[in-house]
């Protein structure tokens, strides 16, 4: 009973759209940087891009799909890429880049997911507003766990400490991985622009395979109504879990990238605090909720914003957030979207007419 | 429909501002200085450098003086946000040296531009200053001021060979590549040096410390002074250690330190909180002698705060406001008339960093048209062969490891003003 449309279904034509975008974009941006054409700024922020548009969709899939609020993603990613980073200091002299990688991800993405499985059980059993502040004081917990931890390897072992880097009590020969506040330093720079947009293409394809999957779909009928979705056998704490671990395992890649791309790596509020919770959430609703292909676009936009600003030196993250507001209306507000709907028709009688003309 | 209208109209936009940023290649060469005022334009079609008015003055002032060239210096520091105190002391600081250098002839002849860029106190964000510095056609980089920051930085700067100083980087990474120095003592060197005074002056034998163990610069520091206080006569009978979060009530490590029968309390850490452990300490009707570093400089200005409780509070510090000698005394009378506030050493830091910069130019006989790769090697090699005498110490020389070797300065604040001990 599929309307179909060439062959497709509306909702593949969509996705395919959705993967031709980024394949698109990462095509002219590499035509663009081969031929030189591409500021130093822009060649920096690829990464971030890519980051940041990885863990919007991971929180899209909380917000959007799974209807749940969560402003503790930061805390995800924090966790990504700390776990990340240390494998990789520990190993960086003993292999070689690719596989270490390769692994890192796979460490990131499994330390994250299995934190956002036992942070899960409990407080999915919340609902709205009590969610939303659980998950935000998760976020805080993790910064400051990490802020407070040191951890050390040597010849005799691991060792950590949550009180300073002497009581490590760490040999001479060995390497200190984590220290307290001021982070791990000397991470390898594995990640790139080609890796960000592998690893954002295989975020898309599970996102979106996920939502049209049979799980996707149960967990879409809890969202709407979940004494419906039980009265039909649904498991209604099953299917939560399950897509809000794979959105905390998908937030803990971004953590990843974003952890290889500097060299440095500190749990600030800036970077991993309920700052940074609030700014993802900020690309999804700016993207639209339950929009995978918005929130790439709004993340990317909001990343550039900032950079772009430079130019108005101090008032800059003054207009930044005017600049937010003002796409925020035109976005979603009642008036402006029956605004952009009646100039569309307008336009597509224009064309009709140009038709019938011709 | 609507959702593909959206989508459509903010995919274009960001093809739009991909496109924007393009152009700006030829600016990013820093080997073509020779054509500034064309390029300036040109990159603020693109990226929209900072042009502020102290800037729109110097490249008026490239049309009047320029005979060599001009010479492009790069600052990166949190301008926004809680650390932009530092951020805009060591920004005022580095103006303030380039508009006397200018004054004076320049560089070789050559004009020296400023452009300081934001951070925000993210290495993330440091790294997206230093592109648009490099976009802008920086030829060396004063920054980034925090430490985190320039460590972020320094991994760029060291891939694309461009010469570093940090004014105020003290973590030990921070100058770990040879082509970035720093003006500052790094955080080992005042521990070790704390201790040292401390245990060599006899000051007491039985010390507390109180720091803050969310903060790289306070940690570290208190890290090789607990290394050090094995070697000396005295020991440290209380660390009580506190974070960012929790930095308004210190009655819990005052208590700590007091029952330990502490003689004197350590205090690795800024001012505004050491503030409050004086007055808290004063309540508690604790009297204890108080020993800092050069972050408790500017504790006497601190608004609501009795000046008296700091009466005998003894700092190692390469910079005091109220030093009489020559060099001081104008930089201050300077800074205030043009910023209204006494300089921290942050600014101190900002201004020597543009004058060494200025000494291993000379020296090394930087000139316009060099490439920032020739700039770094000739610079770095220069640096390990001046001597400066700056606001911070006199006297300053480096090695190739990037540290400077300065005499730290111990002053203690007597009648409400710093006197030498």
């Amino acid at each position: 009973m599929k309307t179909k449309t060439g062959g497709l279904s509306k909702t593949t034509k969509s996705d395919l759209i959705t993967y031709g975008m980024v394949i698109l974009a990462y095509i002219i941006v590499q035509l663009l940087v081969s031929t030189g054409h591409v500021s130093s700024l822009i060649q920096g922020l690829l990464v971030p891009f890519c980051t940041y548009a990885i863990v919007a969709i991971a929180l899209n899939l909380t917000v959007g799909i799974l209807g749940e609020l969560s402003i503790g993603h930061a805390g995800f990613m924090c966790v990504g890429a700390f776990t990340s980073a240390v494998f990789s200091l520990a190993f960086k002299q003993t292999m070689p880049s690719a596989p270490r990688f390769l692994i890192a991800i796979l460490i990131g993405a499994a330390s994250a997911a299995l934190i956002g499985f036992l942070v899960g059980i409990p407080v999915l059993r919340l609902k709205g507003d009590y969610l939303a502040i659980v998950t935000l004081a998760f976020g805080e917990i993790i910064k400051n766990i990490i802020n407070a931890l040191y951890l050390g390897v040597d010849s005799r072992g691991v060792h950590f400490t949550m009180k300073d880097a002497l009581s490590l009590n760490i040999e001479e020969d060995g390497l200190v991985l984590i220290k307290g506040a001021q982070g791990v330093t000397g991470t390898p720079n594995d990640s790139n622009f080609t890796v960000g947009i592998v690893l954002l293409l295989v975020t898309l394809f599970i996102v979106l395979n996920f939502i049209h999957s049979r799980t996707g779909r149960a967990v879409m009928a809890i969202r709407d109504n979940r004494i419906a979705a039980e009265s039909i056998g649904i498991n209604v704490t099953k299917y939560k879990l399950i897509a809000f671990t794979l959105s905390a395992a998908l937030a803990g890649v971004a953590g990843v990238l974003y952890a290889h791309n500097l060299s440095t790596l500190n749990a600030l509020p800036k970077n991993f605090g309920y700052n940074m919770s609030i700014l993802i959430l900020v690309f999804v609703v700016l993207g639209g909720i339950g929009n995978i292909r918005g929130s790439i676009i709004a993340a990317v936009l909001l990343t550039l914003l900032p950079e772009m600003l430079r130019g108005l030196s101090d008032y800059r993250m003054l207009i930044y957030s005017v600049v937010l507001i003002a796409m925020m209306i035109f976005n979603w507000s009642p008036n402006a979207i029956f605004f952009r709907k009646r100039l569309q028709q307008r336009l597509t009688a224009g064309r009709e007419t140009e038709k019938e003309e011709a | 429909m609507k959702k593909k209208m959206v989508s459509l109209m903010l995919a274009g936009a960001m093809m739009a501002t991909l496109l924007a940023g393009c152009g700006s290649d030829g600016a990013a060469d820093g080997a073509a200085a020779t054509g500034t005022e064309t390029e300036a334009t040109e990159v603020s079609d693109t990226t929209e450098a900072a042009d502020t008015t102290e800037e729109a003055d110097t490249t008026e002032a490239a049309d009047t003086t320029a005979a060599g060239g001009t010479f492009k210096i790069g600052g990166i520091g949190p301008l926004t946000g809680g650390a932009a105190v530092y951020g805009v002391a060591a920004k005022n600081g580095s103006q303030i040296a380039v508009d006397e250098i200018n004054e004076a002839g320049g560089i070789n002849g050559m004009t020296v531009e400023l452009n300081f860029q934001d951070d925000e106190l993210d290495a993330e964000k440091s790294v997206n200053a230093y592109n648009v510095l490099k976009d802008w056609g920086a030829q060396v980089i004063d920054g980034s001021v925090t430490s985190a920051c320039s460590i972020a930085v320094s991994e760029k700067t060291w891939q694309d060979k461009v010469f570093q100083l940090t004014p105020s980087g003290s973590a030990v990474d921070c100058v770990q590549y040879d082509n970035a120095f720093r003006i500052c003592f790094s955080d080992p060197n005042q521990g070790i040096a704390s201790a040292q005074y401390i245990g060599e002056n006899g000051l007491a034998s039985k010390v507390a410390v109180i720091y803050d163990s969310s903060d790289v610069y306070s940690s570290g520091i208190y890290e090789k002074f607990a290394q050090e206080a094995a070697n000396q006569s005295f020991e440290i009978v209380a660390a009580g250690a506190f974070t960012a979060d929790n930095k308004t009530d210190f009655s819990v490590q005052l208590q700590q330190a007091k029952d330990a029968g502490a003689e004197l309390i350590f205090l690795p850490i800024y001012y505004t909180e050491a503030s409050l452990i004086l007055t808290q300490a004063d309540s508690m009707g604790f009297d204890v002698q108080f020993f800092g570093c050069d972050g408790l400089d500017g504790i006497l200005g601190v608004e609501n705060f009795d000046a008296s409780l700091a009466e005998g509070v003894m700092l190692l510090t390469p910079f005091a406001a109220d030093a009489t000698d020559d060099l001081t005394v104008n930089f201050v009378k300077e800074y205030n008339d043009r910023f209204g506030e006494t300089p921290n050493q942050f600014a101190a830091d900002g201004y020597d960093t543009i004058y060494t910069i200025k000494a291993a130019a000379e020296k090394a006989g930087i000139t316009a048209d060099m490439s920032n790769e020739e700039i770094c090697t000739a610079l770095s090699q220069a640096m390990t062969e001046i001597t400066v005498n700056g606001l911070t110490g006199e006297g300053i020389t480096w090695d190739a490891s990037g540290e400077p070797s300065k005499a730290p300065k111990a002053v203690v604040i007597k009648d409400g003003a710093y006197a030498a001990m």
